[in-house]
């Protein structure tokens, strides 16, 4: 059956055709999608298989959760950006020590260009880190196919496997033929349950053979067709195309390239097709990557020195962003196409909280009460709120990573700064700010924490939020005195009562917890409709 | 048959219902289509665009490249002059002429207007108005634009029409007339101003 699938479409679709169990994931840009995708097949077709696809409080979570579903002879898939991958480093980098049972396939979503991230750093090297293989389609169809495969080799070769994908390949829709579907497995034990165990004894060995095993990857890399070496006519260079960037290469040849293509869609990249381009006695290699120079580097251990290698670490591609056909053909010494010039009357517009907000209330009454003090700090964190940066607020100070927020108040308290606020929203608090609130509390940090609750995960499009309802009873779990956990409705009436309460805790010497809440105008506005519609 | 087009607008405007109905039409007509879209951050009221690639071909690229593009469709005036230096020497420009006014440096809106007219291949249209004669709600003016752009699309017309049915299908008939009207509205227009 052919469809028109976004690049995580195609995956998820491919998941449910390869008899996954379970998906697990973290909603992050350009990742979201493919759970989603799943999400809707389970509520659309309430007789297909059953499928887990609730949303993890983390990565780490969503990864363990995966793991813990291979070790029960399932598949099971897990998604995220690929700054999530930070987040569940830890057990992605064990589970290669532990080995699967079920297939179990990493999705790791990079953000060249940096579209809705804070860097753009490349997946690949966690594939090469935990020494774990790393599949990277190059088109959708790719992306469909190579998901069974990847299940089918995590299940054979007892290893998951990290699926690299960049954001342009996340949400670029194209057709796809999809395939058969087949079942789920059913439980099963692992065949050796010590390498589950790590303790030192087990892990030495489990390690030994982990590098023992790169040599069969590479192998099996060498033998997937999508990785393949294309001779070409003209010498004087050969071309590697990584995973995307073969379209912008076959894009400035659509008669054919003169030069020879080696097609990578699969780590680790096999020496034997290295060694075959350059027994075409080759002048130079041209690397064509997204991301990072990470083939770039490792190339130029893999073949003669008088090759000349050349690609973004020597400028012939620019160093940083997002590949595009425009740079590729600049490298390839191509002539620029013939354009209309730019009109400078246009002017930039970026992006901003939406009108009726609640964050804009909150920020409102904030930036009165800091003002007050002669140098207050907003420490932040990643979501809608973070726009708060922006005109007309610019109130924040910081954004770092998810829920550093509050530990950062709380290391710039510790470091004699007052006041010192976090401003943190409801689903970032629960990923990873409630362990930071501990330290706070262990050490009676002086910091007002605002967590900025519009009951949803906003800015990935608003998916559930693990602490909806309970975000009052966690703070006083952990010990926050429940005198200054206070709640206000962030809307313009209200905004003297929400100062008030800003200002007071400000003066409390203690750790306090103020709580803006009101729904997101976006999840508002959607259920509007749907209680309309079911109305009708 | 090749076309390029870049939909533009600002987020929350509704690029993507084009693209939608443009994709359906496209592969009923059997041509290859990739679309890259853009999600997440961008979306909160700032530029958006989309590439739609069209091709009886098999398609490289999901990106246009610089030259490349045959058209842009935009639901904003200052949106759609933001990508000339995309466009190819004898590209076509298809705009909605209603400026969306959310940031204080927002051009002089009769220079933005007079930038646009200098440009060889242009329709600009008051998607709104057209709606609202064509008796269809305000929400039905992202398809008036779609008619307009119709004329210079290189897909057979009748395509888009039964594209238009297909999509708005499951929302009921009267959801569906209204877009057609429209979408006819935006197509008589964009005849008579080609």
């Amino acid at each position: 059956m052919r469809r028109l699938l976004l690049g995580d479409e195609a995956i998820a679709l491919s998941a449910i055709h390869s008899g996954i169990s379970g998906v697990y994931a973290y909603p992050g840009t350009p990742s979201t999608e493919i759970t989603e995708f799943i999400q809707q097949q389970q509520q659309s077709a309430p007789g297909s298989p059953r499928i887990f696809c609730k949303w993890c409080t983390n990565e780490k979570t969503a990864m363990e959760a995966a793991l813990g579903m291979s070790y029960m002879g399932k598949r099971a898939m897990v998604c995220m950006k690929h700054v999530g991958m930070n987040v569940a480093a830890d057990a992605f980098v064990n589970s290669a020590m532990t080995g699967t049972n079920g297939g179990l396939v990493v999705v790791a979503a990079d953000d060249p260009s940096m579209h809705s991230s804070q860097n753009e750093q490349d997946s690949r090297f966690y594939g090469k880190f935990a020494m774990i293989p790393v599949f990277e389609p190059s088109s959708q169809q790719e992306a469909y196919d190579m998901v069974r495969d990847a299940f089918d080799f995590s299940e054979k070769r007892k290893i998951p496997v990290l699926l690299r994908i960049t954001t342009r390949m996340a949400h670029s829709r194209a057709e796809v033929e999809t395939g058969e579907e087949r079942g789920q497995n059913g439980i099963s034990f692992p065949d050796n349950p010590r390498q589950w165990i790590l303790l030192p004894a087990n892990s030495r060995v489990r390690n030994d053979r982990l590098v023992e095993e790169q040599a069969v990857f590479e192998n099996d890399a060498a033998l997937d067709p999508r990785n393949r070496f294309i001779p070409g006519k003209n010498k004087e260079m050969a071309v590697v195309a990584c995973g995307i960037a073969y379209n912008y290469l076959m894009e400035n040849y659509p008669q054919g390239s003169p030069y020879g293509i080696l097609k990578i869609s699969r780590y680790p990249i096999p020496g034997k097709l290295v060694d075959q381009m350059a027994g075409e006695g080759i002048k130079k290699i041209l690397v064509l990557e997204e991301g990072q120079p990470v083939v770039e580097e490792l190339i130029r251990g893999m073949v003669h020195s008088d090759i000349e290698i050349v690609g973004r670490l020597t400028g012939a591609l620019p160093r940083t962003g997002e590949l595009s056909p425009d740079c590729v053909r600049t490298a390839l010494g191509l002539e620029p196409l013939q354009a209309h010039a730019s009109d400078n009357i246009v002017v930039p517009r970026p992006p901003a909280l939406c009108q009726g907000c609640g964050h804009r209330d909150m920020y409102a009454a904030l930036n009165e009460v800091a003002a007050e003090y002669e140098n207050s700090r907003i420490f932040s964190d990643i979501g809608c709120y973070t726009l708060g940066a922006l005109p007309p607020f610019r109130a924040i100070h910081s954004c770092v990573d998810m829920g550093a927020s509050i530990t950062m108040a709380k290391g710039a308290a510790d470091a004699g700064q007052h006041p010192s606020f976090a401003v943190i929203g409801d689903s970032t608090f629960t990923h990873s700010g409630i362990t930071g609130l501990l330290d706070c509390v262990n050490s009676n940090a002086n910091v007002v924490i605002i967590i900025s609750d519009n009951l949803t995960t906003a800015m990935t499009g608003g998916q559930d939020s693990a602490g909806t309802g309970r975000l009052e009873s966690i703070c006083k779990g952990i010990g926050v005195d429940p005198a200054h956990i206070r709640v206000v409705v962030p809307l313009p009436k209200n905004m003297e009562e929400i100062k008030r309460t800003l200002r007071e805790e400000v003066e409390y010497n203690g750790v306090s917890v103020v709580i803006p809440r009101r729904e997101c105008i976006q999840t508002f506005k959607r259920h509007a409709r749907e209680n309309k519609k079911n109305k009708q | 048959m090749k076309k390029d087009i870049i939909l533009a607008g600002v987020g929350g405007q509704g690029i993507l219902s084009i693209a939608t109905v443009i994709g359906e039409a496209a592969l009923s007509s059997g041509l290859h289509i990739k679309q890259a879209e853009v999600h997440g951050m961008s979306q909160r009221g700032g530029d958006v665009q989309s590439n739609l690639r069209l091709s009886s071909e098999a398609i490289s690229s999901d990106l246009i490249p610089t030259g490349g593009v045959d058209l842009i469709i935009s639901l904003e005036p200052m949106e759609a002059l933001r990508y000339l230096g995309s466009l190819s020497k004898d590209g076509w420009i298809v705009t909605s002429s209603i400026p969306y006014i959310n940031i204080d440096n927002y051009p002089d809106t009769e220079e933005l207007s007079s930038h646009l007219k200098a440009l060889p291949h242009v329709i600009t249209l008051d998607v709104e108005e057209l709606a609202r004669q064509a008796q269809a709600p305000a929400q039905a003016s992202n398809m008036v634009l779609l008619g307009a752009a119709a004329n210079v699309l290189g897909i057979d017309y009748d395509k888009m029409r039964a594209a238009v049915t297909k999509v708005f299908s499951r929302k009921g008939e009267e959801v569906v007339s209204k877009n057609l009207a429209a979408l006819d509205a935006g197509h008589e227009y964009g005849l008579k101003h080609i």
